[in-house]
């Protein structure tokens, strides 16, 4: 392992296949970090770059790019203050009617009651940390660490479209009615998904947003 | 010139090469599910490589020409072997044809194999969705699946002339698929990871171009209550679900997948299994040794 590498903090290289690489961090935000770093780069053969949750995935124009691009990742590495984890400046302002199917079992599951638990959703901003299950579907970073919750163990056939849900250390808005299993806890009239926008996606990685409350909820 | 829809078989969507390079919005690749297929109709043709073609799944499709001049327009069909006739006349997979204003193009249902592209000369030219043509049936972007009546224009031409009439290519059979496998990056998360090069698979009809489930016996996770974070995913990747059954993800895979990859097909190799159908019996090999302990660095 190079001494960028121990810096910037990959902490494995993977191959993925014969044309793509797996790279792993420790956090989301040296995920975000990474990923723009590495689009910065601009490294030739590059075709995609998928953030996840821990993970980069490098996808690759063919497989003679496999070696050279893991070689070249030992010069890449985000700048010192990057992968800063301090709360930024909200960029969007999301407004959540708080009346989710599962805001008493997210009450119950964490030990505080609803408007603790909304309290705690709205107390500062979330970060995008990457997209992933449908188009426009942004995983929030970031949030009050008592929000944690699991997955329900049986997924919903049918979450409506701007559904607020927790799931793991995440919070997310499902951009459209699909099947889905995050704990639900209100919802919101924003378009997180648009293909006749210019930019489609409402949250794209990296983007900071804060959720604000416009409904009194009961303790 | 037009192709005017009359028949579309159990599914027919107009693919070309997919769209890379949105992932950062949740959007996959998509497009051809056999590239190698869909490539060669291009060619045949003399089309550009990002011209679109009609990617027919088993089958079952019609469509009159309308327009194309007194010289008419030259079209292919390859993949899954469909006797492709032109007003009931054959002319065969793999090969260029001429077809004139008021003909029927038409194929059958294939023997073996499950998909066939037909190219015509100058591409399938319906507006892109995020640079493409190409459907993707998780997300529902792209132009949607053909209807009857649907009328579908046919792009410019380039000054290009077909050079070949006809290509040799392997015959598409329902012999058993062999298809090899890069293993990881999570075949350390099975009791027995090569469990998957020594079982004959069969492709379940649960089965499309999000991804083909196979059975047969089953994987075991080493640590059943450990739970892997979203990763991303790349078409070939075989995800196994706590089931035990993998499945191979197919051009139309979400962006990022929950379930641990035991190994990813060897690129050329996801064009072959696109062409598996139900019941067809699969057979995995590893490309490379396993690593038997991976350390760590690289």
């Amino acid at each position: 392992m190079t001494e960028a590498m121990h810096k910037g903090g990959v902490d494995r290289v993977l191959d993925y296949g014969d044309r793509a690489l797996l790279l792993e961090f420790h956090s989301t935000a040296e995920v975000l970090a990474w990923t723009d770093a590495l689009r910065a780069a601009g490294l030739s053969g590059v075709v995609d770059i998928v953030a996840a949750a821990r993970t980069i995935l490098v996808k690759l124009a063919g497989s003679r790019y496999q070696a050279p691009t893991r070689q070249r990742l030992s010069q890449v590495g985000p700048s010192k203050d990057a992968g800063d984890e301090s709360v930024g400046q909200a960029d969007i302002v999301i407004d959540v009617t708080y009346d989710g199917a599962d805001l008493q079992e997210v009450a119950r599951l964490t030990g505080l009651t609803r408007k603790e638990v909304v309290a705690a959703h709205t107390a500062r901003p979330w970060r995008v940390g990457f997209i992933g299950f449908a188009p426009g579907f942004a995983y929030l970073v970031g949030g009050d660490e008592r929000l944690a919750v699991p997955r329900r163990s049986e997924p919903r056939t049918t979450v409506p479209v701007g559904s607020v849900g927790l799931a793991g250390e995440f919070s997310g808005i499902y951009p459209r009615e699909s099947p889905g299993g995050w704990q639900l806890i209100g919802r919101t009239a924003a378009v997180l998904w648009d293909l006749d926008r210019d930019d489609p996606a409402l949250l794209t990685p990296g983007t900071w947003v804060q959720f604000r409350a416009n409904n009194e909820v009961p303790p | 010139m037009r192709l005017e829809i009359l028949q579309t078989g159990p599914l027919a969507l107009i693919e070309d090469l997919g769209r890379p390079g949105w992932s950062h919005l949740g959007v996959t690749r998509s497009g051809a599910a056999d590239r190698r297929s869909h490539t060669l109709a291009n060619r045949l043709v003399a089309n550009p490589s990002d011209r679109a073609t009609v990617e027919v799944t088993l089958g079952g499709f019609t469509a009159l020409v309308r327009g194309g001049g007194k010289d008419g327009v030259a079209i292919a069909v390859t993949g899954a072997d469909t006797d492709p006739a032109v007003e009931g006349v054959p002319f065969g997979t793999n090969s260029i044809h001429h077809v004139r204003d008021g003909e029927v193009i038409s194929l059958g249902a294939p023997r073996s194999g499950l998909r066939s592209y037909l190219a015509v000369r100058g591409g399938v030219d319906v507006a892109p969705v995020l640079g493409s043509r190409s459907y993707d049936v998780l997300s529902a972007i792209g132009p949607p699946p053909l209807k009857r009546g649907d009328v579908l224009p046919i792009g410019l031409h380039t000054d290009d002339f077909p050079v070949l009439d006809q290509a040799p290519v392997a015959a598409i059979t329902d012999d058993v698929l062999e298809l090899r496998v890069v293993p990881g990056p999570r075949d350390d998360w099975f009791v027995d990871p090569d469990v998957l090069v020594r079982t004959n698979w069969q492709v379940t009809n649960r089965s499309d171009r999000v991804g083909v489930r196979l059975t047969g016996m089953p994987l075991t996770y080493r640590r059943p209550e450990r739970q892997l974070p979203s990763e991303g995913a790349t078409r070939g990747a075989i995800q196994v679900p706590p089931n035990g059954f993998p499945v191979v993800l197919g051009p139309d895979h979400p962006v990022t997948g929950g379930y641990p990859v035991i190994g990813v097909l060897v690129d050329d190799d996801t064009d072959t299994v696109a062409q598996a159908r139900p019941g067809q019996t699969v057979r995995l090999h590893w490309s490379r040794p396993r690593k038997p302990f991976r350390g760590v660095g690289s």
